[in-house]
């Protein structure tokens, strides 16, 4: 889950990290009562956006009064930045900026630890510093049972090449920011630009933190950082019923098991369109995971059938943990409860585990709509064949 | 032959008397494998039915490697205790430690990994289904009765495309099958199993299966074109995956322009690594090998 900045300020403010001053605000006043409430000669408004190059989008204004503030915030709200609508503003106190460094923690995936990642270099985006000044980019690794102690730290200041008057400093922050990665179960803090004011203090004037979706029972807490209003409906209702579903642009919708199975169903029906008149691909993934129950078979059909973009379905259930008798007879649910309203076709492949049996339920039942495939890729080709032959239809469940 | 996993392998499953633990002990000791205890903290003394079969239960792994001789530990607790039932495993000193548990926070997992590194023992997963080298044993949740024995070795980041891979293989069968699981951060890794698949006399020919995410299939095909001799065929799954979503696995995203399938795909053409294009396609390219050999 990644963070707003102003959700990010807020955890480092709470874990003793120096930040400017910061109020979020939705609405021009809100904006204006913030910069009242800031009171500093110098304010900046900021676009809350989870993408990068807001400033050249002109998403980041500099104020002097609740005023500017209000008309900043009219200009910024609304805006669309590389596909994000602008829905939130930070009104935070302007810091007289001498130096911009770098600082990043993150999880290593090809190391199986975490790397900081610091440089004296700050303010550009981290791609453009790997790539045009990568020898100014101090790469340390990082023990995930000692974390990013005073002994490390210092290692990692030395290494970015600080001057010796700055390093017991800025090495203070990064401890502090090291306690965020831990005690918040973070994937990634990143801090750019990280600053030194003018008076020398150590500042986070930015902060892109990104959390551990896994480690949400150790903090309660973190649901409410949770960022509904950007959600496609369809993937908010598949969350409410705990599928495991991301909405694509395509027609077919494909249900599997496993989320191998399913990300290699989603290539083959795009390879099986590809070549078809309008291309047909994939509506979206949905993995009903192992051992799924005929509820949870259901419930995953009617999201996909509520989609009015999807023309046919593909079905493809491998049955390791999975019972194919189950998978089959919560078809049967969906379509029981759909009645009439079933108009779009839906290819079922089923093997392994009680195969036998859920293809016997699936032909008693006779539907109109069902065909059975033997294969995937068969099932696959079908699929988007059928999507093709149907037109497009209105919302059903 | 056959590697990590064989005939001597002893294994107690952690979090038995729970119901993931308790059903998969019934699948694990029908098909054969040696389930011998198991481990639940408060529960020592005890012991679970398994219909002819009556497992002890103990409160550590240390007191059931003393009492059962285990060497091998199948881990089935919830996230919340995962980090620290794998810990104890590999303080116990087991051979081969398989977590199948999903939803493991990755610094958890993180600091166990690394453990696991320094003390020599060979861990797999988290988010895994395990292992099987069928007609010997199996541990884990790998359905047993896909296919039987045979020259090909499996290493793959997906449980169900194992799964279909056996299948589609089934007529020819597998020296072990593993599925390294599809999480961030993992024990074992795709090199480990191309290492162990190329020192094993049972196996003659290897498929690897890899989806988005990270650079491990790129780190494998550099390491194959270094130091495999026996002919490997891949399959890579996620090539319509959109960049920046998580798709299923906690590992499986594109970030920006890295981890995408293609990249991958291109990596093991490179070093002459034939990629099937479905999973029945690259079943046929490893039957070819197979029949020309």
């Amino acid at each position: 889950m990644d963070l707003y900045e102003y959700q990010a300020r807020d955890l480092f403010e709470a874990h003793g990290v120096p930040v400017p001053a910061g109020i979020v605000a939705t609405t021009p006043a809100e904006a204006a009562d913030a910069a009242s409430r800031l009171g500093t000669p110098v304010m900046v408004v900021k676009a809350q956006v989870k993408t990068g190059g807001r400033g050249k989008a002109g998403g980041v204004k500099v104020v002097k009064s609740p005023e500017a503030a209000r008309e900043a915030a009219e200009k910024i709200l609304g805006m669309d930045i590389k596909g994000h609508v602008v829905r939130a503003v930070m009104v935070a106190e302007g810091i007289d900026i001498a130096e911009e460094y770098y600082f990043s923690l993150l999880v290593d995936r090809a190391e199986r630890n975490w790397l900081a990642m610091c440089s004296v270099q700050g303010g550009m985006d981290i791609e453009t510093l790997a790539a045009e000044h990568p020898e100014a980019l101090a790469r340390v690794s990082v023990d995930p049972r000692t974390g990013l102690d005073a002994a490390k730290a210092a290692e990692v200041v030395a290494a970015a090449g600080f001057r010796a008057e700055d390093r017991a400093k800025v090495a203070d922050v990064l401890v502090r920011l090291g306690e965020v990665f831990v005690a918040e179960d973070a994937t990634l803090v990143e801090v750019n630009p990280l600053v030194k004011t003018r008076e020398g203090r150590i500042v986070a004037a930015d902060g892109k933190v990104s959390l551990d979706a896994h480690a949400g029972f150790r903090h309660p807490d973190h649901a409410a950082l949770a960022d509904t209003t950007a959600a496609d409906p369809l993937e908010l209702a598949a969350a409410e019923r705990d599928l495991n579903y991301v909405k694509l642009d395509g027609v077919v919708g494909v249900i599997g098991n496993g989320a191998g199975l399913v990300m290699s169903t989603l290539d083959v029906v795009a390879a099986a369109g590809a070549d078809l008149p309008g291309s047909p691909s994939p509506a979206n993934f949905l993995d009903i995971g192992g051992g799924a129950s005929a509820q949870v078979m259901a419930d995953g059909l009617a999201i996909i059938l509520s989609d009015p973009q999807v023309r046919s379905v593909f079905v493809n259930v491998f049955g390791g943990i999975t019972a194919c008798d189950k998978v089959a007879n919560g078809i049967k649910q969906a379509l029981t409860m759909l009645g009439e309203r079933a108009t779009r076709p839906i290819v079922v492949r089923l093997d392994g585990n009680a195969v036998e049996e859920g293809r016997a339920i699936l032909t008693e039942l006779n539907h109109p709509q069902i065909r059975l495939a033997d294969t995937m890729d068969e099932g696959a080709r079908m699929a988007a064949e059928l999507a093709v032959e149907t037109p497009a239809s209105g919302r059903e469940a | 032959m056959a590697i990590w996993l064989g005939l001597d392998s002893r294994i107690i499953v952690q979090g038995m008397t729970g119901s993931e633990g308790r059903k998969h002990t019934t699948r694990m000791l029908a098909c054969g494998s040696k389930v011998v205890g198991g481990v639940t903290p408060g529960k020592g003394g005890g012991s679970v039915e398994f219909g002819s079969t009556q497992l002890p239960v103990f409160d550590k792994v240390s007191e059931a490697i003393e009492s059962t001789g285990a060497n091998t530990s199948v881990v089935f607790v919830p996230p919340k205790f995962t980090g620290s039932a794998v810990s104890e495993a590999i303080e116990a000193g087991l051979d081969l430690v398989v977590c199948i548990t999903e939803g493991v926070p990755v610094a958890d997992t993180a600091r166990f990994v690394n453990q696991a590194l320094d003390a020599g023992v060979r861990l797999i997963g988290p988010n895994c289904p395990g292992i099987i080298s069928p007609d010997k044993s199996n541990a884990g949740i790998i359905p047993a009765n896909i296919t039987g024995a045979g020259p090909i070795g499996l290493v793959s980041k997906s449980g169900t495309l194992t799964y279909q891979m056996m299948y589609e293989l089934r007529d020819i069968g597998f020296s072990t099958a593993i599925g390294i699981g599809g999480d961030p951060i993992v024990g074992t890794t795709h090199i480990d199993a191309l290492e162990a698949f190329e020192a094993d006399p049972q196996t003659q020919a290897i498929v690897l299966i890899g989806e988005i995410g990270g650079d491990a299939e790129e780190r494998a095909a550099e390491y194959i074109a270094e130091h495999v001799t026996k002919p490997v065929v891949a399959y890579v799954a996620g090539f319509t995956a959109p960049e920046g979503r998580t798709m299923g696995h906690a590992g499986a995203i594109v970030s920006g322009s890295s981890g995408t399938a293609q990249a991958k795909k291109e990596a093991f053409e490179a070093v002459g690594v034939t990629v099937g294009r479905t999973p029945s396609e690259t079943a046929e390219l490893l039957r070819g090998i197979l029949r020309g050999k």
